[in-house]
């Protein structure tokens, strides 16, 4: 008998496969069917853009944020990469019975923090209680609604050859912080998610040389770029020594077996960008805290296959395919 | 990265890269195998094969200790899980191995599998939960043994009564010596592993290379470490020498570990064991002593009879003794995924199919 496992909610593979067989199949709608961060919807004369996530995190505090800071900044992040102002959330909350009330409080302090930042409000919510067992701890869920940028053009058909690939700051922290919290390794380094509301970052480079954006949340930076790739019909090269990595993070994945592109981030965004705009678009982002250490990783090529192929470090030549699966670590 | 960025210098990877092509010239093809599967996976991972001259085929061996490790030794782990108040704990790869009707990944889902990163995580669980027994699956070659027989001293040292091993470990100068006899395959130079020779150090090998007349070059795992081992192998042949060379001089020495290498024979003694497509290969396998034996999963408990199919049409065997690549196999990615694995060697991230479909397909 087949059975949901882990790895149909890693973002990989079968994510995809069991969203095209299960839900396009059953709720399927023009909206729906583009499976983009956002859906577009129409109401009274403005375009707007909806979106919604759930957040199941463990632990639910770490280094550099938690799981309420990370449900507004992944609503917030989705509707962002769309090409939209974030303005009103929703959050609903599950709570296992026996949860401190104090950590719901300081979840819920951190929710309004976050929200000032990003400049959004809570307009409605909900709030349930199941018995102890029924759920770990928290879990929350986000859904935002935002208003379109007037200069954002954002669309996978302007997407052209030699247009250049954006990469707004390190892969992987989001994901190495929560492996360290989780699994109490014996690590002196502090790893800090880089979990952060990124309408700041985006309403600064907004401008219509850029194409195409989306945050590179599960699965990574590789499976983020393998979407597009497959999406596009067209291959996209990168280069390995572009991409920033912390070495905090590069050394944690090289004792565990792990690929930093293919973990996730909660404060980075991904863009496409046409070859003129990409200089002006790489200063602006300089500028911005969150965007210091962006970089030019890679461009769109003439080829169509629909594939990611990468220049490593040492001059060599791979795939960088879509995660399969869980990562999991190594036995030597 | 200090002491990794060193060995992933481009500018003299390409040096080295263009030695290689000009010392070869005038060899003809050769077949070298790297034995180990983080070789495997490093020379996917930056791309190795495409520096190299055409001449140059680089054979997957059998060192992923996930990969080798046979289908009724995951039955029988199953089985255990299935044991009341039993938890078998695991390093991640096992997981997805295709056992007989079911996987380690899709009995996790009954709570009674455990993921661990090292198997002190496995101990320090069994001491907090006494009224559990846990067992860890001993997996690996001489790289993992020695922490494995270790973790079972402290055992005993701290009186925790509840962590057991089920051992299937292996030892790799075996299945070298069996490899280099085969014809068919015809090696010609062994990229001999970087770790396990850390423990066991340089001597195994040496019947190997004198025997076959086949050179041996022990090679670290960074991309500069595999290029300069396939340059020490190319003079080899190049001169005529068949000798066990030592690339990874910064990790191994000619003795090995003689700590390590004594707590292991106090645990363990060697015994015939089964790799997975490879058949039974004398003296490679790693039995828990007697002395032990409170600690043996297999004497402890009553392993459940396990009636083990064989894996039709895939051909993870001949993979693992480098006679085929997974393209010849034909449920490679087809039926045989990482998604929905088939054969081990699609398991690990360090199998042979899966570092092809991952990083060149």
């Amino acid at each position: 008998m087949k059975k949901i496992t882990l790895s149909h909610g890693s973002g990989g593979r079968l994510t995809h496969e069991l969203i095209r067989e299960l839900f396009l199949k059953n709720f399927g709608n023009p909206s729906l069917d583009k499976l983009g961060d956002s859906a577009f919807i129409d109401m009274a004369g403005k375009k707007l853009a909806y979106t919604t996530d759930s957040f199941v995190v463990r632990p639910i505090f770490f280094p550099g944020g938690d799981i309420g800071r990370l449900a507004v900044s992944g609503t917030v992040n989705d509707l962002c990469v769309s090409g939209a102002r974030p303005r009103y959330l929703s959050c609903a909350m599950i709570v296992e019975e026996g949860f401190g009330y104090d950590e719901l409080r300081k979840i819920t302090v951190s929710i309004k923090s976050a929200c000032e930042q990003a400049g959004v409000d809570v307009v409605t919510g909900d709030f349930k209680v199941v018995e102890k067992g029924g759920a770990d701890k928290i879990f929350i869920n986000t859904s935002g609604v935002g208003e379109v940028y007037k200069n954002a053009d954002l669309s996978m058909d302007r997407i052209r050859p030699g247009d250049k690939i954006i990469l707004s700051g390190t892969a992987g922290d989001h994901a190495a912080s929560i492996l360290l919290a989780r699994e109490d390794l014996k690590f002196r380094a502090r790893i800090f998610s880089d979990c952060a509301p990124l309408n700041g970052l985006v309403s600064s480079v907004m401008c219509r040389g850029i194409k195409f954006m989306r945050d590179p949340t599960r699965g990574g930076l590789a499976t983020t770029l393998n979407e597009i790739s497959a999406a596009l019909g067209r291959d996209i090269f990168i280069e390995e020594a572009s991409i920033p990595v912390r070495s905090s993070v590069r050394a944690l994945c090289e004792i565990l077996g792990f690929d930093p592109l293919y973990m996730a981030n909660e404060g980075k965004v991904v863009a496409i960008v046409s070859p003129e705009s990409a200089m002006g678009v790489l200063n602006k982002m300089k500028k911005h805290p969150l965007g210091r250490s962006c970089g030019i990783i890679g461009e769109v090529t003439g080829d169509k296959g629909g594939g990611v192929y990468m220049k490593t470090r040492i001059g060599g030549a791979r795939i960088l395919d879509m995660l399969t699966g869980e990562q999991l670590p190594r036995i030597c | 990265m200090k002491y990794v960025d060193e060995f992933r210098n481009f500018k003299i990877a390409r040096d080295i890269a263009g030695a290689i092509s000009s010392h070869a010239r005038g060899l003809g093809g050769v077949n070298f195998m790297e034995v180990c599967g983080t070789h495997t996976m490093a020379v996917e991972r930056f791309g190795i094969r495409r520096m190299l001259p055409r001449d140059i085929n680089l054979i997957s061996g059998p060192g992923c200790p996930v990969c080798v490790t046979p289908k009724d030794y995951i039955d029988r782990a199953i089985g255990l899980a299935g044991i009341k108040d039993v938890t078998v704990a695991s390093f991640g790869d096992m997981l997805k191995v295709p056992g007989s009707d079911s996987t380690l990944a899709q009995e996790r889902g009954k709570g009674k599998v455990r993921v661990v990163y090292s198997v002190l995580d496995a101990m320090d669980f069994a001491a907090k939960n006494p009224d559990k027994k846990i067992v860890f699956l001993g997996i690996g070659f001489e790289t993992t043994v020695p922490t494995v027989a270790a973790s079972m001293e402290l055992a005993r040292k701290r009186k925790i009564r509840n962590f057991f091993v089920y051992s299937g470990h292996k030892v790799m100068p075996p299945a070298m010596d069996l490899l280099a006899r085969d014809k068919r395959i015809n090696i010609q130079g062994f990229l001999c592993p970087a770790h396990v020779s850390a423990v066991i150090g340089t001597g195994p090998y040496a019947g190997i290379s004198k025997k076959y007349k086949i050179p041996c070059v022990i090679s670290g795992f960074e991309p500069l470490d595999i290029l300069q081992s396939i340059l020490m192998l190319v003079k080899q042949l190049k001169s005529g020498r068949s000798e066990v060379e030592n690339q990874y001089a910064r990790v191994v020495r000619r003795s090995g570990n003689r700590k390590a290498l004594a707590l292991m024979s106090r645990v363990f003694s060697e015994g015939d064991s089964e790799w997975r497509g490879m058949g039974i290969i004398p003296k490679s396998g790693l039995s828990v002593n007697k002395a032990y034996s409170d600690l043996d999963a297999g004497k402890v408990f009553r392993l459940p009879r396990v009636i083990t199919r064989p894996d039709k049409g895939c051909v993870c065997g001949e993979v693992l003794k480098g006679i085929k690549t997974p393209r010849d196999c034909r449920l490679f990615g087809k039926s045989c995924t990482p998604e929905n694995p088939r054969g081990a060697c699609m398991v690990s991230g360090e199998g042979a199919c899966a570092a092809y479909y991952r990083y060149r397909k």
